[in-house]
């Protein structure tokens, strides 16, 4: 028996897809966004002299890094009921991502923090700037600016990672799937065409974060 | 209705974390070996080849794993394969390995020098004599450190696996909270159990990766 494919099947349902595009983007910018200043502090703490705090963010990047998304996201909106934190599916699902990429921009910010020379943090105190301008200009941007490419694979790698948002029945691009090849049976076109979808997403996201990184830093240069 | 006590928890996660082990190990050689083969087909230069190995890995690493293991699942049945759980979480997990792990060798073979090469070439060694005995005993040193490191990444990707059906560690934690309506309990033996099979890899990896600096300088 030969398959006939049917992607037109699809094409009455395209408004669940793109209500799952929007949904998709708003959990990664949100999740990106709260999750790299996470992990902008996670990193200040880890590279501040208070060792107890150090420890403690070191911990919890070490549990986040060595242990699935879908089961930190299973844990948040299952077990947190538990403790009385009860949450909406979004709210979970950025909850979720926000944790995960808070620890892994933690490790990735760290890094171009250790890559500072420490002959600029001397000259900075030398021009009697205090701690916190020392952090923010002659610390954390260069530092950021270093690590830009990593941080972006891994907003990109969240985003991906967000399909399995679908699980707890956060409406997002993979839920819309779900619910369309529900409807129509054509399971193979509808992840086809979604994984296309996501395919473009990523390449997008990428090419947005190259744009932003570059009006980030490279116009500050001659500040 | 059953009751269940914590051992029982933690006894039937660990029977269960006995499929992700397997499904890891078993992705992460098989991945491997097809990782190589691209790495070979793509090292020899064809660009035409170059090209399509580069597509391949994009689109692996540009789409969701969930999407690569629901299009195995649903897509081998329309050519007559029938295909079980087990079969398309190997399946999809050893093409998702396969092309991470070539394009974190392309990186360790490209560090080796052209001199090698062509060294190699003007002692008349042939390119499956120069991969064999000049590029790859080279590359392999700066390969392993990074490589053990996403074996981390393969046994936390088999997690998404239980979405298909496949019963392994999370699947079984799914189960179990059904009938105990503990998931604050369940999930939190199931993180341990990843973190107990991830962390020693993690630190294995930064283990090779000091000293590989430490030979490096």
């Amino acid at each position: 028996m030969a398959y006939k494919f049917d992607f037109g099947a699809i094409v009455p349902h395209w408004e669940l897809l793109v209500d799952g595009v929007i949904l998709t983007t708003e959990l990664t910018v949100i999740g990106a966004v709260i999750g790299v200043g996470l992990g902008i502090m996670g990193a200040w703490a880890r590279a501040s002299r208070a060792p107890v705090i150090s420890q403690i963010v070191g911990i919890y990047v070490e549990l986040i890094r060595n242990t699935p998304f879908l089961v930190q996201l299973f844990f948040i909106f299952f077990g947190l009921p538990a403790l009385g934190v009860k949450l909406s599916e979004f709210q979970a699902a950025v909850l979720a991502m926000i944790v995960n990429l808070g620890a892994y921009s933690t490790e990735i910010v760290r890094a171009g923090i250790l890559a500072i020379p420490q002959g600029q943090i001397e000259a900075a105190q030398s021009l009697a700037m205090n701690r916190v301008q020392i952090f923010r200009y002659v610390v954390l941007l260069p530092a950021l600016k270093k690590i830009w490419p990593a941080l972006s694979s891994q907003i990109v790698i969240v985003m991906l990672g967000s399909s399995v948002c679908s699980q707890i029945a956060a409406e997002e691009l993979t839920f819309g799937a779900n619910y369309i090849q529900a409807i129509n049976f054509r399971a193979f076109e509808v992840y086809f065409v979604v994984t296309g979808l996501y395919l473009v997403m990523s390449i997008l996201l990428r090419m947005g974060l190259k744009v932003l990184g570059n009006f980030l830093f490279e116009r500050r240069r001659h500040v | 209705m059953s009751e269940f006590t914590l051992w029982d928890i933690v006894y039937n996660l660990l029977l269960a974390a006995r499929w992700t082990v397997l499904l890891s190990l078993t992705a992460f050689v098989l991945g491997g070996l097809v990782g190589l083969l691209l790495l070979m087909v793509r090292t020899a230069g064809n660009p035409w080849v170059v090209r399509l190995v580069r597509a391949y890995v994009e689109l692996f690493q540009g789409t969701p794993l969930l999407m690569q293991l629901f299009i195995v699942f649903f897509g081998l049945p329309l050519i007559g394969l029938d295909v079980s759980p087990w079969v398309a979480a190997t399946l999809g997990l050893t093409l998702f390995t396969s092309a991470f792990l070539t394009e974190i060798w392309r990186g360790c073979v490209e560090s080796v020098g052209k001199g090698q090469w062509e060294a190699s070439a003007s002692l008349g060694m042939n390119f499956t004599q120069q991969m064999r005995y000049i590029v790859l005993p080279q590359a392999l040193r700066i390969a392993i450190p990074p490589t053990v490191g996403f074996s981390v990444q393969v046994v936390k990707g088999t997690a998404v696996a239980s979405i298909i059906g496949f019963v392994e560690l999370t699947k079984a934690g799914t189960m179990i909270t059904n009938a105990t309506y503990a998931p604050f309990t369940v999930y939190g033996c199931v993180a341990v159990m990843y973190f107990l099979i991830c962390y020693p890899l993690s630190l294995f990896a930064r283990h090779l990766e000091g000293k590989f600096r430490n030979v490096a300088r």
